[in-house]
C-alpha cells in the first residue's frame, strides 16, 4: 500500500518536473526561432533577389544609397548632377516599360532579342537608370552596376523610413516604429497608473463592502472585452472626441492610442494592486491607528510601502499588455511611419506593424525577415522593462 | 434511418468526387476572391458534377501557380507582366487573358469639404506629399490628411501604380487595415481623403470626380466604369493554358454568360457585358 503510494507520488512528481522542462525549452526555442529569423535580415541587401540596377558606362556615378535611389524613382530627385554625376536627365526604365519601348519584332517572338535590346537602349541614353532582372543581362552587358548596400544594424535600428515594399528598395528604418511604440505605452502608463492605483486604493480601503462588490466584478469584466471591440469603441467615440476637444486636424493620434491603452491596462492594474494592498497584515494597520496615525497617513506610510512590489507587478502586466496590444492601437493611432514630435500627431507601432503586414509578406523575404527583427526588438524591450522594475521592486523590500 | 442512408450517400458522394480528376482549380487575387467563390458556388449548384476549389494568395501567387502548372486558372487583378509572360514562354506555354469583371476605386472626402474634382496630377501631389492643404486645389485653408489601406493590400499597389505613377505614398499617410475604417475616418475628419472600392461608396462621404486628362472630370459610377469613361477602374483576369481550355470552357462561358455576369453586379463590382 504504501509503496503503490510512494510510486505514484514520484510520478506525479515526474509529470510536474517535466511540464516545467517542457515549459521552459518551449519558450527558448521560441526565443532562439525568433532571433534567428530575425537576425538573418542582416548582411541581406534590401533588393529583390536577381535583380540588377544599372547606369551608363559613363556616368560617374558608382554608388547609391537605399534613400537616394527612392527619391530617383519618386522623381524628387531628377537629375544625376544632384548625386555628383554629370548634367544629365535621370531616365528610369523597368522592364514593363520594354513593351513601349521595343516592338515585337525588335524583341522577338520570344523575347530572345531583349537582353540585346536593353544594352543598346542603354548604351543611347547617357541619363539611364535600368532596373531589371538578370535573366536578362546580354553577355556583353555594357552598362555600369550600382552597388547597393547591405541592411546593417544601424540603418536598420536609425533609419526614419519605413516602406517594406517599395520598389527597386525596401525602405527597412525602424526608428518611428520603436519611437511610437515608446511613445504610446508610455501615454497608456501615464494615463492608467493614477486612475488605477487611485481606483485600488478606493477598493481595498476606503469603499464598503456593497460598493466593492458592485465596482470588483465591473473592473473584471473590464479585462474580458475583446481588443477588437475596444478598436471600435476607440475609433467611433474616443478618435472623434479627442479631435474636438483639441481641435486637431485628424483624431488619430498618439492620444487617442492612449486612452485606449490605458483603459485596457487598467483592470489588471486595479485588480492585481488591489489584490497586493489587500494582503496587508491586519496587525500592522491596526499598530499604525494605535499609534495614533490617521486612516490615509496609515495607508501611505504602511499599507502602500507594504503592497509596493505587488503593485509594480500589476503596472509590469499593464505594461505588458500595453506595448504588445495590436488590434486596438491599429484602429485608432492611425499608422503613419513618421517619428512623432506630439501625442496630438498620429503614430505607427511595432505590434500594430506585424499585424497589419505579417500576412501578406512572403515567407523567407526580406519582408518577413524585417518583421521578425521587429518582433526580436520588442522582446527585447519587454525585457527591459521587467529587469528594470525587478531592481526596483526588490531595492523597495519592506 | 433516411438520415443513415443520406450520410451514406454523401459519404460515398465525397469518396466519388475525390477519387475523380476533374476538380478544377482556381488561384490568385484576393480581389478577384470573393466574386470567384460565389460564381463557383452558384455554377456547381446548378451544374451536377461539377467540382471547383477557389483559393487566394494575390495575384503574383496565382501566376506563379500558372507558370508551375498549380493550378487550372489563374486570378488577377494586373494585368500579366512582361516577366511572367517571359517565364510561360521560355516552356513554350501558350496562355489565354480573360477578363471577367471590373473593379473601381472611388476617391472619397469628407461631407463638408467644397471639392469636388480633381486631376490626376493633383491626386499625385496630394498622395504623395507634395500638396498638403486643401487651399492649393481650390479648397478651404485646411490640412489635408491622407488615408491609404495598408502596404499588403492589393488596392494600395493598384492606386499606387494607375494613380501615382509607381511613386510611393508620403511617410505621414494614416494607414488603415481595412476599407470600411476607411470610409468610418473620412467621414469624422474634416480634411481627410482616401479610396474604396465602389462597392463601399457611401452617403456618409463624398466622392470626387477625376480626370486624367485634365479635361473632362466624371464621378465614379458603375455605369462610367462599364463604358470605360471613369478612368480609375481596372479591368479583372482569368489567366488559363490553352492546352486547358476544355476542361475550362464550360466555367468561363457561365461568368460570362447573363446569370454570371449578374452575380459580379452583386458581388460589388463591375459587369462588363
Amino acid at each position: 500500500m504504501r509503496r503503490t503510494r510512494k510510486i505514484i507520488e514520484k510520478i506525479v512528481e515526474g509529470i510536474f518536473a517535466l511540464s516545467g522542462a517542457i515549459t521552459s525549452i518551449t519558450v527558448l526555442l521560441i526565443i532562439v526561432f525568433l532571433f534567428q529569423e530575425g537576425l538573418s535580415i542582416f548582411n541581406q541587401k534590401p533588393v529583390e533577389e536577381n535583380s540588377i540596377l544599372a547606369v551608363h558606362p559613363n556616368n560617374p556615378v558608382s554608388k547609391l544609397s537605399g534613400l537616394q535611389i527612392k527619391d530617383i524613382f519618386d522623381q524628387k530627385i531628377t537629375n544625376w548632377k544632384e548625386l555628383g554625376g554629370n548634367n544629365d536627365t535621370i531616365k528610369l526604365f523597368r522592364l514593363d516599360e520594354a513593351g513601349s519601348l521595343f516592338n515585337e519584332e525588335q524583341m522577338g517572338s520570344n523575347f530572345e532579342r531583349l537582353p540585346h535590346c536593353i544594352d543598346s537602349y542603354l548604351v543611347k541614353t547617357p541619363g539611364i537608370l535600368l532596373f531589371f532582372n538578370n535573366r536578362y543581362i546580354s553577355k556583353d552587358f555594357r552598362g555600369k552596376k550600382i552597388e547597393i548596400e547591405n541592411v546593417n544594424p544601424y540603418s536598420f535600428l536609425l533609419g526614419k523610413q519605413w516602406f517594406p515594399t517599395a520598389q527597386p528598395v525596401a525602405q527597412l528604418g525602424v526608428l518611428p516604429l520603436i519611437l511610437g511604440t515608446i511613445w504610446v505605452t508610455l501615454g497608456a502608463i501615464l494615463f492608467a497608473l493614477p486612475f488605477g492605483l487611485a481606483t485600488a486604493i478606493f477598493m481595498a480601503e476606503i469603499a464598503n463592502h456593497r460598493i466593492r462588490n458592485i465596482l470588483k466584478p465591473v473592473v473584471e469584466l473590464l479585462a474580458g472585452i475583446p481588443s477588437v471591440v475596444y478598436g471600435f469603441f476607440g475609433l467611433i467615440i474616443i478618435v472623434p472626441a479627442v479631435q474636438k476637444v483639441f481641435n486637431l486636424p485628424v483624431g488619430e493620434s498618439g492620444l487617442a492610442g492612449s486612452i485606449v491603452l490605458g483603459i485596457m491596462a487598467l483592470p489588471t492594474i486595479i485588480t492585481i494592486s488591489e489584490d497586493a494592498l489587500r494582503t496587508t497584515p491586519r496587525a500592522l494597520k491596526e499598530a499604525s491607528l494605535a499609534l495614533g496615525a490617521t486612516h490615509w497617513q496609515t495607508i501611505r506610510r504602511v499599507v502602500l510601502p507594504f503592497a509596493s512590489s505587488g503593485i509594480t507587478a500589476g503596472i509590469i502586466l499593464g505594461i505588458g499588455r500595453a506595448i504588445g496590444e495590436t488590434m486596438a492601437v491599429l484602429m485608432v493611432t492611425g499608422n503613419a511611419a513618421v517619428i512623432p514630435h506630439s501625442y496630438f500627431e498620429p503614430l505607427r507601432t511595432i505590434p500594430a506593424t506585424i499585424a497589419a503586414e505579417l500576412g501578406e509578406a512572403a515567407y523567407g523575404g526580406l519582408h518577413f525577415k524585417a518583421l521578425f527583427a521587429l518582433g526580436c526588438i520588442l522582446f527585447i524591450m519587454t525585457f527591459i522593462v521587467n529587469l528594470v522594475f525587478q531592481f526596483i521592486a526588490k531595492k523597495k523590500k519592506y | 434511418m433516411k438520415s443513415l442512408k443520406l450520410i451514406i450517400a454523401l459519404f460515398l458522394s465525397g469518396m466519388v468526387s475525390f477519387g475523380t480528376q476533374g476538380q478544377l482549380k482556381i488561384k490568385g487575387s484576393d480581389t478577384v476572391l470573393p466574386l470567384s467563390q460565389k460564381e463557383a458556388e452558384k455554377y456547381m449548384a446548378s451544374h451536377k458534377g461539377a467540382n471547383i476549389s477557389v483559393s487566394g494568395g494575390g495575384s503574383g501567387v496565382g501566376i506563379t501557380a500558372l507558370i508551375d502548372n498549380n493550378t487550372d486558372i489563374a486570378m488577377s487583378s494586373r494585368s500579366m507582366k512582361m516577366e511572367e509572360k517571359m517565364k510561360l514562354n521560355d516552356t513554350k506555354r501558350a496562355f489565354k487573358e480573360v477578363m471577367i469583371a471590373k473593379d473601381a476605386l472611388a476617391v472619397i472626402v469628407n461631407k463638408s469639404n467644397p471639392v469636388s474634382k480633381l486631376t490626376r496630377q493633383q491626386l499625385e501631389d496630394i498622395f504623395t506629399g507634395k500638396i498638403t492643404n486643401w487651399k492649393e486645389v481650390g479648397g478651404p485653408d485646411l490640412k489635408i490628411i491622407v488615408y491609404t489601406r495598408e502596404s499588403s493590400s492589393g488596392t494600395y499597389e493598384f492606386f499606387k501604380e494607375h494613380v501615382m505613377m509607381k511613386k510611393n505614398y508620403a511617410a505621414d499617410a494614416l494607414a488603415k487595415p481595412a476599407t470600411g475604417d476607411i470610409v468610418q475616418s473620412v467621414s469624422q475628419t474634416k480634411g481627410a481623403i482616401g479610396y474604396v472600392g465602389l462597392a463601399y461608396l457611401s452617403k456618409t462621404v463624398n466622392s470626387i470626380a477625376v480626370s486624367f486628362d485634365g479635361k473632362t472630370f466624371e464621378k465614379p459610377s458603375f455605369k462610367g466604369a462599364k463604358t470605360g469613361t471613369y478612368p480609375v477602374s481596372r479591368p479583372l483576369f482569368y489567366y488559363y493554358l490553352v492546352s486547358k481550355e476544355k476542361e475550362v470552357k464550360p466555367f468561363l462561358d457561365y461568368i460570362l454568360s447573363k446569370e454570371g455576369q449578374k452575380i459580379v453586379d452583386e458581388v460589388g463590382y463591375v459587369s462588363i457585358k
